[in-house]
């Protein structure tokens, strides 16, 4: 039996992060990892390090993820990749346009400065772009990063700190005694007082076994990435739409490929834990993608994948400490849009255990949002 | 310098010409793309990567090492793509994006 | 209207399968990537070209010719779908791309017929201009009349060695060496596996004769060690089986270890592989008759296993009577036990070939952190080797995601067998253990351009 002052379940860029810095607070940790860490939706997703268009509540967390993602080398001695070199949302549409101004004015007040960029201004900026493009929203320090690399780095860095990192523990049960929590798993028993379960699209489960349900249904993105080309296009691009065939985004790679994805998800299973990627989205992809950037009308696509994530009903994660358990926290279901979010996470959920008390507010986050007859039903 | 490719036979069909990094080049009729430019060169294209010249590998399709740049910025892949009168290719620096 | 079968592939088990459906009375779909009927095997030079048969298939040429008018005969009788490239699988279609266009092709039963390509173990100087895998070497000679240099080497192993060795001879090329990692001794160990086809033995003793009295250096048990020259090839560096350092001149090389099975298609439409020791390969699981782990899925000829033209003839058809007879369609169970009887042979055959011209494995620890691995993404075997290790990539698949190895254009068909045995290597486990890179769609690069038919 391996104990210590916090289990954390679940081994994806969250617990990861978490674990990172649950020891630079001093907290002994063990992170159980049911495969690899961070081979689900943590490695697999799009590698947006966005914050524009974020649920307006989230953005102080995004703001301080981005400040951790700068600072990367510096922490966890990997910068995953990273490369601020701006995002922009691009609007085809009179009203999708009139919805970026909108979200420009309101975001300012949460400490996101937005540039919005029309007519001749936006053929000179982004020459790259289609002529049909009418606004874009230019966010200057936001970019991307590798997700391949981001949660493994953390774990990499967690181990070097002093955390036991075990990868292919499956947990087959948790139950809590009267001061602790005993995880039952594949390679042994571990004890711990606190634990946090940050385990994807899988986190529904643990919780309704803790007596919290909550509506999470799976899906899988649908990646794909072109031959690589000379690195050309700097921003992070996305089309703002309120079509979901349309709302497709890119990005280019130093190394030159371009990545891109969006539009409608496939369906992913916990079971099997596999996403399968339904290669029909990618032809729906492709047009969509030549639309926003005619360039790549000239490339080929040389892979797709996909994986699988946790979808909250309401669109927004489940953070922060159980309504029904002392001691549990959670991090989980961050409906596709984590990624960036994920070393914000790591610090504010290892602020929260280990202090009790949040510098970014996660109210909104509670669990509790879903403690209704409704919300138990599904 | 004398091209990669040696022919060994075959040799009484028709020319073609194409033109690779501006200059005319002489090819046959029935000619993959791959055996028109190595028999005049010894490149396709540069790696990505920095690391020199490429020539293809598997000749059949498979090793996609053989995908050149046309001047309109088009990919073709040289070892599948039966050589046309006025095909104009570039082996030197990928014209992407175009302008 | 019910779906039709679909055989991918239009070489001989492909041709031979469609063949035995039609007899069925059925009107099948040959997918098939090139232009022309034939395979690599008995690929098909363009119109225009004047050889015989004879000139171009050597010994084989009445086979090639039997098999050209099969797939002519059947022409007319079978939805012939060339220049077609199936690119993904998806719940019971294939998704194919045609001059521009992508569709979805649904299938009541496939047949995969997808062949193999050349197995490679890389060496520092391997993307230089003016190395060619060995089949490769083939093709240049056999579809466009032209070696792929005026001094090539040949290095590597199996009979496609000494045999594109000797085409390249007799077409006037000034072969250098031909340079075999396996050792002598294991040929003759390998006889008694041999000897299930002792016409084939008599045929590459044959070759190995004819390239001697020609006055071409044979070495056995080389290893290899450095492709140089600037721009393109110039020597080939290797050391002799008595441990000496041997420098070629060379305007070529053509290298090849063997096969490997072009098993992509059947990886996306999710049928179960298994660990083959005796071809170190992972290979889709089939029952003797080619019925892979999904129901409705047969596989057949190199793309299943790698036992020759002859054998993929036989495969084909006896995949198309296992899936007639699961579609309820009879089919004399003499013919199947004809058909799997002559197979045999074949199969022990292949046993005897791994055996006599091993993969050589043990090439993969000595590789030098510097040579190139993957192609595609231009990766080092010392990149690779550090996904195993600092990073603590325990298989392929994680090797790949930290490294990029596998990652690129070729989804690691060059590169894959190599790489899971440096990555075993690097960490000191078995090769099984490495597991395999799986397939992704696209199988090949599909254009941004495709048009999605309605």
């Amino acid at each position: 039996m391996t104990a210590a002052d916090v289990a954390i379940v679940g081994g994806g860029l969250m617990g990861a992060a978490t674990a990172f810095f649950l020891r630079r607070r001093g907290l002994s940790v063990v992170l159980l990892e049911r495969d690899l860490v961070g081979s689900h939706a943590s490695g697999t997703n799009f590698g947006n390090v966005r914050r524009q268009g974020r649920f307006l509540p989230q953005l102080p967390l995004a703001n301080l993820s981005r400040e951790i993602w700068g600072r990367l080398p510096d922490l966890i001695g990997d910068d995953a990749e990273f490369l601020p070199s701006g995002h922009i949302r691009v609007a085809f549409r009179e009203a999708d346009a009139a919805r970026l101004e909108a979200y420009a004015r309101e975001a300012r007040p949460h400490g996101l400065e937005l540039e919005l960029v029309s007519g001749n201004a936006l053929r000179m900026r982004f020459p790259f772009l289609s002529p049909e493009a009418r606004m874009a929203s230019y966010s200057p320090h936001d970019g991307h990063a590798n997700p391949r690399l981001a949660a493994p780095a953390f774990a990499r860095a967690a181990r070097r700190e002093g955390a036991i990192v075990h990868e292919n523990a499956e947990v087959l049960s948790i139950t809590k005694s009267a001061e602790d929590f005993l995880v039952e798993t594949s390679i042994g028993r571990f004890r711990a007082p606190l634990l946090q379960v940050s385990a994807g699209a899988w986190g529904g489960r643990l919780a309704a076994a803790f007596g919290e349900p909550v509506p999470i249904t799976p899906h899988g993105p649908q990646m794909a990435v072109t031959e690589p080309v000379r690195y050309r296009i700097e921003p992070v691009m996305g089309i703002a739409s309120e079509v979901v065939e349309e709302g497709v985004y890119l990005r280019q790679v130093k190394r030159g490929n371009i990545v891109f994805g969006g539009g409608v998800r496939s369906e992913a299973s916990l079971d099997t834990k596999r996403a399968r990627l339904d290669p029909l989205n990618t032809l729906r992809q492709l047009p969509q993608v030549a639309r926003l950037l005619p360039a790549m009308r000239a490339l080929s696509v040389i892979r797709s994948w996909s994986g699988v994530e946790g979808y909250m009903r309401d669109d927004i994660p489940v953070m922060g400490p159980s309504a029904k358990v002392a001691g549990l926290f959670y991090a989980f279901g961050f409906c596709g849009h984590g990624f960036q979010l994920g070393p914000g996470v790591g610090a504010t959920m290892a602020e929260l255990i280990a202090t009790g008390g949040t510098g970014v507010p996660i109210e909104p986050f509670h669990i509790s949002r879903f403690a209704t007859a409704e919300g138990n039903t599904r | 310098m004398t091209g990669l490719l040696h022919r060994v036979g075959e040799t009484g069909r028709s020319a073609v010409r194409i033109v690779v990094d501006g200059a005319e080049v002489a090819a046959l009729e029935g000619d993959t793309l791959l055996v028109a430019l190595l028999t005049a060169g010894a490149r396709l294209r540069e790696s990505e990567f920095g690391d020199g010249p490429r020539a293809g590998f598997c000749l059949m399709g498979a090793c996609q090492d053989c995908w050149v740049w046309t001047e309109e910025g088009g990919r073709l892949r040289a070892c599948s793509t039966p050589v046309a009168s006025g095909m104009r290719v570039v082996t030197r620096g990928a014209p992407w994006p175009r302008p | 209207m019910a779906a039709p079968v679909v055989v991918v592939g239009a070489g001989p088990a492909g041709i031979r399968a469609a063949e035995r459906l039609v007899e069925a009375g059925l009107c099948p779909v040959l997918v098939e990537e090139g232009a022309r009927d034939g395979g690599q095997i008995y690929r098909r030079q363009p119109p225009g070209f004047t050889r015989g048969p004879e000139a171009l298939y050597g010994s084989e040429a009445a086979k090639a010719t039997a098999l050209h008018a099969a797939a002519e005969a059947l022409r007319p009788r079978l939805d012939w779908r060339p220049e077609t490239l199936v690119w993904a699988v998806r719940d019971g279609a294939l998704l194919v791309h045609s001059a521009g266009r992508g569709e979805s092709l649904p299938y009541a039963a496939l047949i995969l017929a997808t062949g193999a390509t050349d197995r490679v173990m890389p060496l520092p100087g391997w993307t230089l201009p003016g190395v060619a895998s060995l089949g490769g070497a083939q093709i240049a000679l056999k579809a466009q009349a032209c070696t792929i240099g005026a001094r090539p080497v040949f290095l590597g192993t199996g009979p496609l060695l000494y045999l594109v060795a000797w085409q390249y001879v007799k077409a006037g090329a000034a072969v250098q060496a031909v340079l075999d990692t396996s050792p002598f001794a294991s040929r003759v160990a390998a006889l008694p596996w041999m000897m299930a086809r002792p016409a084939l033995v008599a045929r590459g003793a044959a070759y190995t004769m004819a390239l001697r009295r020609a006055g071409v250096r044979i070495a056995t048990g080389v290893t290899p060690i450095a492709v140089e020259g600037e721009d393109r090839v110039a020597a080939l560096r290797w050391r002799d089986a008595a441990g000496r350092d041997c420098r070629t001149d060379c305007d070529a090389v053509g290298l090849g270890y063997g096969l490997r099975s072009e098993t992509q298609l059947a990886d996306l439409a999710r049928c179960d592989f298994a660990f083959d020791a005796g071809a170190r390969q992972w290979l889709p699981v089939t029952d003797e008759d080619g019925r892979a782990s999904v129901q409705g899925v047969y596989l057949a000829g190199d793309g299943a296993q790698v036992r020759g033209a002859d054998a993929a003839e036989l495969a084909g058809r006896l995949a198309a009577c296992a899936a007639l007879r699961d579609l309820g369609v009879a089919v004399d169970e003499a013919e199947m036990v004809h058909l799997r009887r002559r197979l045999m042979p074949m199969t022990r055959f292949r046993r005897g070939l791994e055996r006599a011209f091993p993969w050589p494995a043990h090439l993969a620890a000595a590789l030098p952190d510097e040579a190139l691995v993957c192609r595609c993404e231009a990766i080092t075997a010392g990149e690779l080797r550090r996904a195993g290790g600092e990073y603590g990539a325990p298989e392929v698949n994680r090797a790949k995601a930290f490294s990029r190895t596998g990652m690129g254009r070729c989804q690691g068909r060059m590169c894959g067998p190599a790489a899971a045995e440096i990555l075993a290597a690097a960490r000191g486990m078995p090769i099984e253990a490495a597991g395999r890179l799986r397939g992704a769609a696209p199988v090949k690069p599909l254009p941004v351009l495709t048009e999605a038919a309605p």
